[in-house]
C-alpha cells in the first residue's frame, strides 16, 4: 500500500481529457486505496468483496462498521461508482472527458475527507470532531459532572 | 390541520451562527417569510443547541440544551413546530428528539437539568422540528412559489449544496426517505425544487452532501481549504454560476476558504455563493440589501446586476 500522500499526487496527475477510460479505471483504484488506508488504520484487513459490483462500496461499508460518522462519505463513494459507470458504459458520449474530470474531483474529495478524518480518527460523534486535539491539551470543561 | 396550514406560523430558532457570520441568512429567511405571508415567532430566550463543541464533550448535555429550546417553544409559547434554518441546530434538535424517544438515560438527564434550570422538561413528540427548506416547501410549495415570482432566476445555473448534517445520520430524520414527496437522504432535492420553481436551472452536482471541512476549519485549515476548493471547482465544472447554500457553517466556510484558496494556494474559482433564501428573496422581488447580500463575505453585485436581480 503506497503512502496516502502519494495517492493525492496520483489523483492530481490523472489525465482525464486524453484517455477518460483509463482515467476512470485509475481513479476507481485510487479511491479503493484511500479506503484501504482507513480500514487498515482501524486494524482490519481490507475486504476484497464487492457490493453492487464495486469493491469500493464494500470497503466503505467495512470502514463505516462501528463508526457511523464514516457514512459522511457514503454518497461520495456512490458518486465515484456512478461517474465510473458513466465513463465506462457510455465512452462515446460527448461529455465523457468532463465526466472523467468530475470523477477525478469526487475521488479527490474522498481522499481529502479520509486523510483529514484519519488525523482525528474515530474520536468524535460526528465527522469533523476535533476532540483529539482538545484531549491532547488535557481539555476539561468541568461542566458535565452533575449531568 | 394540514401541514401547509401548520407551517404558516412556526417558532423560529435562528441559533448562534445566524446572529454572527450567518446574519444574512437570518435576514433573508425573515424577509422571505414576510414576502410569502408566513409567520415566524422567535423562540424566547433561546440558547445554543450544543453544537459540536458540547456534543463532543458531553452528548447528553447537548441533548438537554437542544431540548430546552423545544421546551420553551411548546411550554412557554404554545408552539408545536420549531423551524431551524441552520443545519447544525436542525440536526441537534432532531438528535435530541431521537435520544429522548429512545434513551431513558437521556430522559433522566434532561429531567434533572430542566428541574435545576427551573423550566418544564421537554418530552419527546411535543414539537416537530423542521428546516427552512421544509418550511417553504410544505407551506408554499413549488406551484405557490412560482405564482409569486417577480424576477425569475432563469439563466442562472445553480449547484445546490446541502452539506453533511442536513441528512445525516439518517435515523434521526424519520420523515425523510418516506416515499414520493419526501426528502431524500442520499440525494436531497428540496432546495433544487424550490429554486427550480423560481426559474433557476439546477446542475448535476455530485458533491451536494459532501463534507466542507467546516468543523475543523480552525484546527486543520489547509484540509478545509482543499475540501472547499474541490467543491467550488466541481460546481464550476458542472456548469454552475452560483452555489446555493442552506447552512451558515457551510456558507461561511465556502466563502472564506474561497478567499483563502486564492491567497494560500493561488487558485481562483469564479463562482458566487448565496443562501437559497437570498436567491428566493430576489426572485420574489426583494432588493439584494433586503436579503443581506451586503453582509456576505464576497460581493456578487455585478453578477446579480447582469442577471437582472439588482
Amino acid at each position: 500500500m503506497r503512502p496516502l500522500a502519494d495517492i493525492e499526487l496520483a489523483i492530481a496527475a490523472v489525465d482525464a481529457q486524453t484517455d477518460p477510460l483509463q482515467a476512470a479505471e485509475e481513479l476507481l483504484r485510487f479511491s479503493e486505496e484511500v479506503l484501504e488506508h482507513w480500514v487498515t488504520a482501524r486494524g482490519d484487513e481490507p475486504t476484497h468483496d464487492e457490493r453492487e459490483g464495486f469493491r469500493l462500496l464494500a470497503l466503505h461499508r467495512q470502514g463505516a462498521r462501528g463508526d457511523p460518522s464514516f457514512n459522511a462519505c457514503r454518497e461520495t463513494c456512490r458518486e465515484i461508482a456512478w461517474h465510473y459507470n458513466l465513463v465506462t458504459m457510455e465512452p462515446e458520449h460527448t461529455q465523457t472527458a468532463n465526466r472523467a474530470e468530475m470523477l477525478r474531483m469526487v475521488s479527490n474529495h474522498l481522499y481529502l475527507f479520509v486523510s483529514g478524518k484519519l488525523q482525528v480518527a474515530g474520536l468524535g460523534e460526528f465527522c469533523c470532531s476535533a476532540k483529539p486535539i482538545r484531549s491532547a491539551d488535557n481539555f476539561d470543561s468541568g461542566t458535565t459532572k452533575e449531568a | 390541520m394540514t401541514t401547509k396550514d401548520k407551517y404558516k406560523k412556526v417558532a423560529y430558532y435562528p441559533g448562534c451562527a445566524l446572529e454572527g457570520t450567518g446574519h444574512s441568512y437570518n435576514r433573508s429567511t425573515k424577509a422571505v417569510g414576510k414576502a410569502l405571508g408566513l409567520d415566524l415567532v422567535e423562540v424566547k430566550n433561546w440558547n445554543c443547541c450544543g453544537a459540536m463543541e458540547v456534543k463532543n464533550i458531553d452528548p447528553k448535555l447537548q441533548t438537554y440544551l437542544s431540548s430546552r429550546v423545544m421546551s420553551v417553544a411548546v411550554n412557554e409559547m404554545d408552539m408545536d413546530v420549531v423551524m431551524a434554518p441552520c443545519n447544525g441546530c436542525y440536526h441537534n434538535l432532531k438528535k435530541a428528539e431521537y435520544d429522548l424517544k429512545h434513551d431513558p438515560e437521556s430522559v433522566e438527564v434532561v429531567a434533572k437539568l430542566s428541574k435545576k434550570a427551573g423550566h418544564k422538561s421537554y418530552e419527546s413528540g411535543q414539537v416537530e422540528t423542521i428546516h427552512a427548506l421544509d418550511w417553504i416547501k410544505d407551506s408554499i410549495g413549488e406551484e405557490g412559489l412560482a405564482e409569486r415570482v417577480k424576477n425569475s432566476l432563469s439563466g442562472i445555473k445553480v449547484a445546490n449544496y446541502y452539506g453533511c448534517m442536513y441528512t445525516r445520520p439518517r435515523h434521526i430524520f424519520p420523515e425523510k426517505d418516506a416515499g414520493p414527496g419526501s426528502e431524500s437522504t442520499s440525494k436531497p432535492h428540496f432546495m433544487d425544487d424550490l429554486l427550480a420553481a423560481a426559474g433557476a436551472e439546477n446542475v448535476e452536482f455530485p458533491l451536494k452532501t459532501a463534507c466542507c471541512g467546516g468543523a475543523h476549519t480552525l484546527s486543520d485549515s489547509d484540509t478545509s481549504t482543499k475540501l472547499v476548493l474541490n467543491i467550488l471547482k466541481a460546481a464550476k465544472l458542472a456548469g454552475a454560476d452560483v452555489i446555493a447554500t442552506e447552512c451558515p457553517t457551510c456558507h461561511s466556510g465556502l466563502e472564506m476558504h474561497q478567499i483563502r484558496a486564492e491567497k494560500v494556494l493561488g487558485e481562483t474559482v469564479d463562482i458566487k455563493i448565496l443562501y437559497f433564501t437570498q436567491l428566493l428573496g430576489m426572485a420574489l422581488g426583494l432588493k439584494p440589501r433586503k436579503v443581506g447580500v451586503h453582509e456576505n463575505v464576497s460581493d456578487p453585485m455585478k453578477f446579480l446586476k447582469q442577471k437582472g436581480l439588482a
